[in-house]
């Protein structure tokens, strides 16, 4: 196809992208270097009848006036970034100084809120997407056993936990495991504990915003297992058999290697994904226990006064996590594009 | 089709069958213990005393004289004015998959029929846009939406949605068009049509599967959307997903709670109802994508 042509037909997909993908990140990354102005104090004489006292007032008319002239605020460079709510470099180094041991320099990090979202946001990166593509997996093997009129109501049932809104999924799940819900309550009979409550402690969310992204993705990934499995070769199987290969020796040493890539792919799907944990966390109104980068970046922009800057600065170091996660993919995929 | 590999021996049948029940039992009972909660009050859904009475409904009997109420629906819908947010919701879903599918195939058809390098670079840079979280590009939306007073209108979000879907639709369409043989609208072209042409009378006819499958995915996408609906919509514009949280935000009067949980059973039928009846293409898009991506 000819260049003019091409580029007519990409031209809509290609603009769109432009000004609402590409030139957003831009937006972000000159807002990260900005900050608020600071309000205009004048001093007002105020006088009773008895002595007249001067009291400090923040000039409306005058803040305004400078966000109409500037209204991306004050430049401050770099300053955003290393300031208490982001990389709080000055307190990581008074805390590696002060703490006295690793155990306490990590608890002192813990309080400062970007490294306590970036604590959640990995764990629950890393620990729920190995957990999908296992649940996955096993789902997919088992539901491959059945016979092919059980197959249709099987695959319906497993898909509603994908399609499902993840905000409203996610409520339906909170409000079953309040104290007063079904499984909340049913905990609290099984472990005979009537005080058991599972949105009191921070490492009993943690455990259910993980079952919860588990339940969530399990399907994506069932699906497409699913589908791999289809195409196993069955010769390579049979002669496995032969050759005195288990049941499990066949799944081991046969069936998950033919599906690596497909897992490859789900779990690049899955880092993605998890790695802007946001919905759950909403739902569970986990504040307390729990944040991530979204979290904070929405808590940011959701207030009365908006913290445009602080939003702008948490989202450019939410990127580049995003890039770092995805080096390794990018990387690959361009040696096997240049090998082709 | 019985070969010797796929014979399986009772105890692993078995196996496998506890293990699907279990996990049915999980993917399938929150919906339906919801659905039946909704038609109680809030002191059965949230039962102090036992948590049979969310089944039974004792609280509903004696508070409304029925084992089942529709209050929850008709605080939702009628008081709380929850239509609104449908209609809103059926707008910006309704436009987004219209302008995703038409801007996604005349790209992927591009992308598809293109052998120069730039192809795999633009489709890198898409992949790349797939991974940005929504909330950032958000962040980056604000101030000038709010310096040109775009924010707050529907059509702010289409356009947001639809720009935010295109690096997956680009995605699935470029691959679903690499199937179709290339030697179809070449040999249009042959007889005299533009290369416009032929995509009109030769590719569109046969694309429908294709983009059905991505259309599903699209509207899945601005269904369920929530970081850039809650942001980006005023209070009167905003759809369903939103209007839920908010419901959430003024829990504290009792019974509160059931208009949320009848304005989730209400957001999530529609969502039963699509993958009734398109299993098949949503099964089918997720793999295209996993074996050609």
């Amino acid at each position: 196809m000819p260049h003019r042509t091409f580029f007519w037909f990409i031209l809509p997909s290609a603009l769109a992208m432009l000004l609402f993908i590409a030139l957003p990140i831009v937006s972000v990354l000159m807002q990260s270097l900005y900050t608020e102005h600071e309000q205009v104090v004048r001093e007002v004489e105020s006088c009773s009848v008895f002595n007249c006292t001067t009291q400090l007032m923040v000039d409306n008319e005058a803040t305004e006036k400078l966000y109409d002239e500037a209204p991306l605020g004050r430049f401050v460079g770099l300053s955003n970034y290393f300031n208490r709510a982001h990389l709080a470099t000055t307190e990581v180094a008074e805390a590696w100084n002060t703490s006295a041991g690793l155990s306490d320099f990590f608890s002192n990090i813990y309080n400062l809120p970007f490294y306590r979202a970036l604590a959640f946001t990995l764990s629950y990166t890393f620990i729920v997407t190995p957990l999908v593509i296992i649940l996955g997996f096993t789902i997919a093997v088992a539901v491959n056993t059945l016979s092919s009129a059980l197959k249709g109501p099987v695959i319906f049932f497993t898909l509603l936990p994908m399609i499902v809104t993840p905000l409203v999924g996610s409520l339906i799940l909170f409000w079953m495991i309040d104290a007063r819900g079904i499984i909340g309550a049913s905990l609290q009979w099984m472990f005979d504990n009537p005080d058991l409550s599972l949105k009191a402690s921070s490492g009993l969310t943690w455990i259910m915003l993980f079952v919860y992204g588990v339940w969530h993705s399990a399907p994506f990934a069932f699906v497409v297992f699913y589908a791999g499995l289809q195409t196993v070769p069955q010769d390579t199987l049979e002669s496995a058999m032969i050759d005195g290969a288990t049941r499990w020796e066949r799944i081991r040493y046969v069936i998950i290697p033919y599906l690596a890539p497909l897992m490859v792919f789900v779990a690049l799907i899955q880092l993605m994904d998890n790695f802007r944990v946001f919905e759950p966390l909403v739902s569970f109104n986990a504040g307390a226990h729990a944040t991530s980068l979204s979290i904070i970046i929405y808590n940011d922009m959701n207030q009365d006064t908006k913290l445009l800057n602080s939003a702008a600065t948490t989202s450019m170091l939410t990127v580049l996590g995003v890039a770092i996660l995805l080096t390794p993919v990018l990387i690959r995929t361009w040696r096997d594009f240049n090998r082709k | 089709m019985s070969s010797i590999a796929t014979r399986k021996s009772p105890a692993v049948k078995f196996a496998a069958g506890a293990f699907l029940i279990i996990w049915l039992i999980l993917a399938a009972f929150p919906f339906f213990w919801t659905l039946w909660g909704s038609f109680k009050v809030q002191g059965d859904f949230f039962s102090k005393a036992d948590w049979t009475n969310a089944i039974f409904g004792v609280r509903t009997l004696v508070e409304t004289g029925a084992s089942f109420t529709g209050n929850g629906y008709h605080g939702a819908w009628v008081q709380e004015e929850f239509w609104r947010a449908v209609l809103n919701t059926g707008t910006v879903v309704f436009f987004v998959v219209i302008i995703s599918l038409t801007f996604g195939a005349l790209g992927g058809y591009a992308l598809s029929r293109s052998g120069f390098r730039y192809v795999f670079w633009l489709l890198m840079i898409a992949l790349v846009f797939r991974a940005m979280p929504h909330i950032t590009l958000v962040s980056g939306y604000l101030l000038p939406f709010f310096e040109w007073n775009l924010w707050g209108h529907l059509s702010t979000t289409i356009i947001v949605l639809v720009a935010i879907n295109q690096p997956f639709t680009l995605w699935m369409l470029h691959s679903f068009f690499q199937n179709i043989p290339k030697d179809l609208d070449e040999s249009a072209m042959v007889d005299g049509c533009t290369r416009f042409q032929a995509f009109r009378y030769v590719i569109v006819p046969v694309m429908w599967p294709g983009v059905i499958t991505t259309g599903l995915f699209s509207f899945l996408l601005a269904y369920n959307d929530f970081a850039v609906t809650v942001l980006l919509l005023s209070k009167e514009n905003q759809t369903m997903v939103p209007k839920i949280a908010g419901f959430l935000g003024s829990t504290q009067e009792e019974g509160n709670v059931m208009f949320a949980v009848a304005a989730v059973v209400s957001a999530t039928a529609p969502l039963f109802v699509l993958v009734l009846f398109f299993q098949r293409q949503i099964v089918s898009g997720l793999t295209a994508g996993a074996v050609k991506g």
